[in-house]
């Protein structure tokens, strides 16, 4: 039915291409190679010549294999029938279970109407006070995980799935570690979360193409989902992968590099899939948590740098912990004024303290004499970093309140902490009781 | 007007490249003229950006995915423009115009490509009044009559693009008329006649240039930022930029000028930013009340709004259409303000663009032009005498979004060059907490303040004197520091805390009137400049953190309220208490 064209003229990185008629852009087309098939889109017509990335990477393809053309630009399945499911970078199955074709799906979708949105006001509840309290995750939030190699993102992003109150679950790894990739499965199959979750997997040794479906792919599907009304949380780990694979594929396009090798377009390519996030006017929503290793812990490098001018906020994990400085839910006043009306004092006076206490630390370091209150902020910012920053702690956001009240109780007098007469007459008392 | 008789010209699509296609024409094709690609039952929009041999080369504004070769494309002689009349207020266009509102009605959730609808409604009726009669002779850009929009009055203008002096032949007598409607009929000298309607086209990259000429700015506009209007003012007609690392604040500033500012109009151009923030202003701005005009704040706005997942080509555009509605307005005889955020996103749609057509790459793969291009852009604002010597203005203000918060990268120096006044946002001061985020020690602006000038400059001493304070204590210690010294610390960090932080939660801080600001302005230069007794520092401290605590309460008091008054007696007590008269001091 399809016409099959045979006569590859290049092969270039792992683009190839053939001469052929009629064909769109964007098009997907299957080519048969000794190795076995893959997929291939086109990226450029010129006359006669059309260009392919192919998917599973050009090595072994010859002169002689066969293009089929498709007709159509890359789909998904998608709905219920997904769920439990491992795919790799293409859609297809990594676990036993059979390929799937319903309902399909073209990736990459147009963008969403802004007039159609709506101010995100709904907080997630992660069970992690730093981010509860501190800096609340809001439905619709696309927020990266800032953080360098060694740190334990992962887990973080694992924990932070199975504890959010969401519907449905969409993990796209990209140039993930095998053992990353088994730390989600298992931390996700321990807590009984896989039959709502959907993983989308690149691993490090996969072709670099399929690294860049895997965004476009997971958001596709999510974004059915959250037009049925569902809550989506989507995790990404690990966006710098992604933005590395664009930039060795746009280079061996011959594509002139703007800043460190990375194309001109980095801003937008990232945008556009970030930008997926939503809450739909009268429908469900989609939420990013993403993971972006900074190189040598450089904020200003082209990727963390691009990441921060488009997300709303950052949490930035370092020292096995989410720093209070570096970390910001820009969200966060949307929904902090609605939970406990104690919620943003003791955010903001907790975190003025332990501005002090580093203060502190630093003269001590420095050998300077420490007083009194130099000693009570000593105390204060040891429990906070025992009690409240570790990351195994797990208690709800009133919980976490009360043991903020608790802590300040222990550590200093109502007047020292700056709070407001009618807030310490309310709480104080009660905690210190 | 082109000829509507002469047949489409119509080419065929021979390349493909991301939003670049390149097309056949014949016989000829015209630079910038927008065309449109034939697929299927779909038309998408094309701007013809380069001609090369028999090839036109376009950028698309929409996604490209599926296209062919071969498939047909029209052209269509017009350059890309805007529809200018009665109805833009309190509206919501992406950067082609397209109401994004009515989209949504008619394609739902997602911005569906290749439906482009009319920015104004062509039926909706108006109340014209006419302000020429029959024989009257005018020039392109005068007035024909008027309709009530929103808040203000709508002026109905001879099409910008006549030439010459026009005698009006027919003019429509009062009464209630649709776009479509004719209201006047104008003859030039050789004897063309020419239709005028309620609403006109003209072409976004051109200036409209109808008026007598253009002046020096010199009125301040008041923003109601203390730090800005008091230190580093805007001018009305002027140009500003707003360079800052992300998280510095940016969006937030901008926002609070859109509120604030006194400008009769104000055009948003979110280009390439985040949707949510859109969001934001198009769902609060009709609650929030306008003091001046007691009106909805959205009855006075125009959103263009082209965000960073829409199209790239449309990004590029987005920031002309605004300018081309923001000079409409001044037409008018009225001040409007122009904000920009990003201008960096417009740069760099810019580049890919250039990329794409495989130029030569300039710094960080910038095009050559980048330079001229926002040079022309910012050129676009100014003070204008109109032909009936009423004047109005354009003033424009950019936020730049620097690569790694970096001001030496291309699209910041290139804007510094040509604008009248940086607002330089620093991630220290966003980090501190100390907002306007803006910095005082690098920031300037060419404009005068409303506030006295020998007031102004002792106001930035302090805050110089105050910091080489602070580098110098970083090395001898707070202990090695005279006291004299010190107390110039507190001075300028009291400066800081109480004058250029405002508060944007606080509905009387956040915004300062003009009148409010010299008065307190004055007040505390006498405070700069005063002479204070203190035995040692911990007490000059003390001294300035009550000082600091009751102009806390004082900002936040209305102007000219009885707490207002109350609060300056209380402040006025405590600095008897510590000021040294001029006659001891002269005994000293």
């Amino acid at each position: 039915m399809y016409k099959v064209y045979t006569h590859i003229v290049s092969i270039a990185g792992d683009v190839i291409t053939v001469e052929a008629e009629g064909i769109g852009y964007s098009e997907i087309a299957h080519v048969a190679t000794r190795r076995g098939t893959s997929l291939a889109q086109v990226i450029r017509i010129d006359g006669k010549k059309v260009s392919l990335e192919v998917f599973a990477g050009s090595k072994g393809v010859s002169t002689g294999d066969r293009v089929r053309f498709l007709g159509h630009a890359m789909r998904i399945a998608s709905g219920d029938n997904l769920l439990g499911r491992i795919f790799n970078g293409s859609g297809s199955p990594l676990d036993k279970g059979p390929e799937l074709w319903d309902n399909p799906v073209e990736i990459a979708g147009p963008p969403v109407n802004p007039a159609k949105r709506i101010i995100p006001a709904k907080m997630i509840r992660t069970g992690i006070p730093m981010i509860d309290v501190f800096n609340s995750l809001v439905e619709s939030q696309k927020l990266p995980i800032f953080s360098i190699a060694g740190e334990p993102y992962n887990e973080l992003l694992a924990r932070i799935a199975i504890q959010a109150e969401v519907d449905i679950i969409i993990l796209g790894g990209m140039g993930l570690k095998h053992d990353d990739y088994l730390l989600f499965r298992n931390t996700l199959e321990e807590y009984g979360a896989i039959s709502r979750s959907i993983f989308f997997i690149h691993t490090a040794s996969d072709p670099i193409v399929e690294c860049l479906l895997v965004p476009d792919i997971g958001l596709a599907v999510a974004e059915q989902f959250a037009l049925r009304g569902k809550r989506v949380l989507v995790l990404l780990s690990d966006m710098t992968n992604f933005c590395d694979a664009l930039k060795e594929v746009s280079i061996t396009m011959e594509q002139v590099p703007s800043n460190r090798g990375y194309p001109g377009d980095l801003y937008s390519q990232m945008a556009v899939r970030y930008e997926k996030a939503v809450d739909f006017e009268g429908a469900g929503s989609i939420t990013i948590l993403a993971v972006t290793t900074m190189p040598g812990d450089d904020v200003t490098h082209p990727v963390p740098d691009n990441t921060g001018y488009i997300t709303e906020g950052q949490f930035y994990l370092k020292g096995g912990s989410i720093e209070p400085f570096g970390s910001l839910s820009r969200l966060r006043q949307q929904v902090n004024g609605k939970t406990r009306d104690d919620h943003r004092t003791i955010m903001n006076t907790m975190i003025q303290l332990f501005a002090s206490y580093r203060e502190t630390r630093e003269k001590l370091a420095m050998g300077f004499q420490m007083s009194a209150w130099d000693k009570k902020l000593l105390h204060y910012g040891k429990i906070f970093e025992d009690k409240i920053m570790s990351l195994k702690v797990n208690i709800p956001l009133e919980k976490a309140l009360d043991l903020g009240w608790q802590i300040l109780a222990e550590s200093f007098l109502p007047e020292e902490t700056g709070i407001k007469k009618s807030m310490v007459e309310k709480y104080w008392a009660k905690s210190s009781r | 007007m082109p000829d509507k008789m002469a047949p489409k010209r119509k080419g065929r699509i021979i390349k493909i490249s991301g939003n670049m296609v390149s097309a056949s024409f014949a016989p000829f094709a015209v630079q910038n003229e927008v065309a449109y690609i034939l697929h299927g039952d779909e038309r998408l929009k094309a701007e013809v950006i380069r001609i090369r041999g028999n090839s036109a080369e376009m950028q698309v504004f929409e996604n490209t995915s599926g296209l062919k070769v071969g498939e047909e494309v029209e052209f269509s002689e017009e350059l890309l423009s805007v529809e200018l009349g009665p109805g833009l207020l309190g509206q919501i266009f992406d950067g082609l115009q397209n109401p994004l509102p009515l989209l949504a009605e008619k394609c739902g959730y997602f911005l569906k490509r290749g439906v482009y609808l009319k920015a104004l409604s062509d039926e909706k009726e108006w109340d014209f009044t006419p302000l020429v009669k029959t024989g009257d002779k005018l020039r392109p850009g005068e007035r024909v009559g008027f309709v009530p929009e929103k808040i203000l009055r709508h002026y109905i203008m001879a099409p910008f693009g006549l030439r010459g002096i026009q005698e009006v032949i027919n003019i429509a007598g009062g009464g209630r008329y649709n776009l479509r409607h004719p209201v006047a009929r104008l003859r030039d000298e050789e004897g063309r006649e020419a239709e005028v309607f309620l609403a006109q086209a003209w072409p976004v990259k051109i200036p409209i240039s109808t008026y007598l000429e253009k002046l020096m700015p010199s009125q301040p506009l008041v923003t109601k930022m203390r730090l800005i209007d008091s230190l580093f003012p805007v001018a009305r007609g002027g140009t500003y930029c707003i360079p800052g690392p992300f998280g510095s604040g940016k969006t937030v500033l901008q926002q609070l000028t859109s509120r604030h500012a006194e400008a009769d109009v104000v055009i948003i151009a979110a280009c390439g930013e985040r949707a949510g923030e859109v969001v934001e202003t198009l769902k609060t701005f009709p609650d929030l009340i306008d003091p001046r005009t007691h009106k909805p704040l959205m009855e006075r706005t125009v959103i263009i709004c082209n965000t960073s997942s829409m199209p790239v080509a449309a990004r590029e555009s987005s920031v002309y259409t605004a300018v081309t509605i923001a000079e409409y307005y001044r037409q008018m005889g009225l001040n409007v303000l122009l904000l920009a955020d990003s201008t960096s996103r417009w740069a760099q749609a810019m580049r890919e663009m250039s990329g794409r057509l495989e130029e030569i790459p300039g710094e960080e793969a910038f095009p050559a032009y980048l330079e001229s291009r926002i040079a022309s852009f910012y050129e676009r604002a100014g003070v204008v005498r109109l032909y009936d010597g009423s004047m109005g203005s354009v003033t424009i203000g950019g936020a730049v979004s620097p690569a790694g918060g970096n001001f030496e990268e291309p699209v910041t120096q290139a804007t510094l060059k040509v604008v009248g006044a940086f607002h330089g946002l620093s991630r220290e001061r966003s980090d501190a907490r100390r907002y306007p985020a803006i910095d005082p020690l690098i920031s300037w602006s060419k404009y005068r303040s409303f506030i006295d000038e020998k007031e102004e400059e002792r106001g930035h001493e302090a805050l110089r004197k105050a910091n080489e304070v602070v580098q110098m204590m970083k090395v001898v210690g707070e202990e090695g520091t005279s006291l004299a010294d010190y107390v110039d610390y507190l001075k300028g960090e009291f400066f800081d805390f109480v004058y250029l932080q405002q508060d944007a939660f606080d509905p009387v801080d956040e915004a300062t009137s003009a009148e409010r600001q010299a008065y307190v302005f004055n007040f505390i230069y006498n405070i700069l400049n005063a002479a204070f007794f203190f035995a040692h520092k911990e007490e000059a401290l003390r001294f300035f953190q009550q000082l600091r605590q009751l102009f806390r309460g004082w900002n936040s008091s209305p102007w000219q309220s009885a707490e207002f008054a109350r609060t300056e007696e209380e402040i006025r007590g405590l600095l008897q208490t510590k000021s040294v008269s001029k006659k001891e001091r002269a005994n000293v």
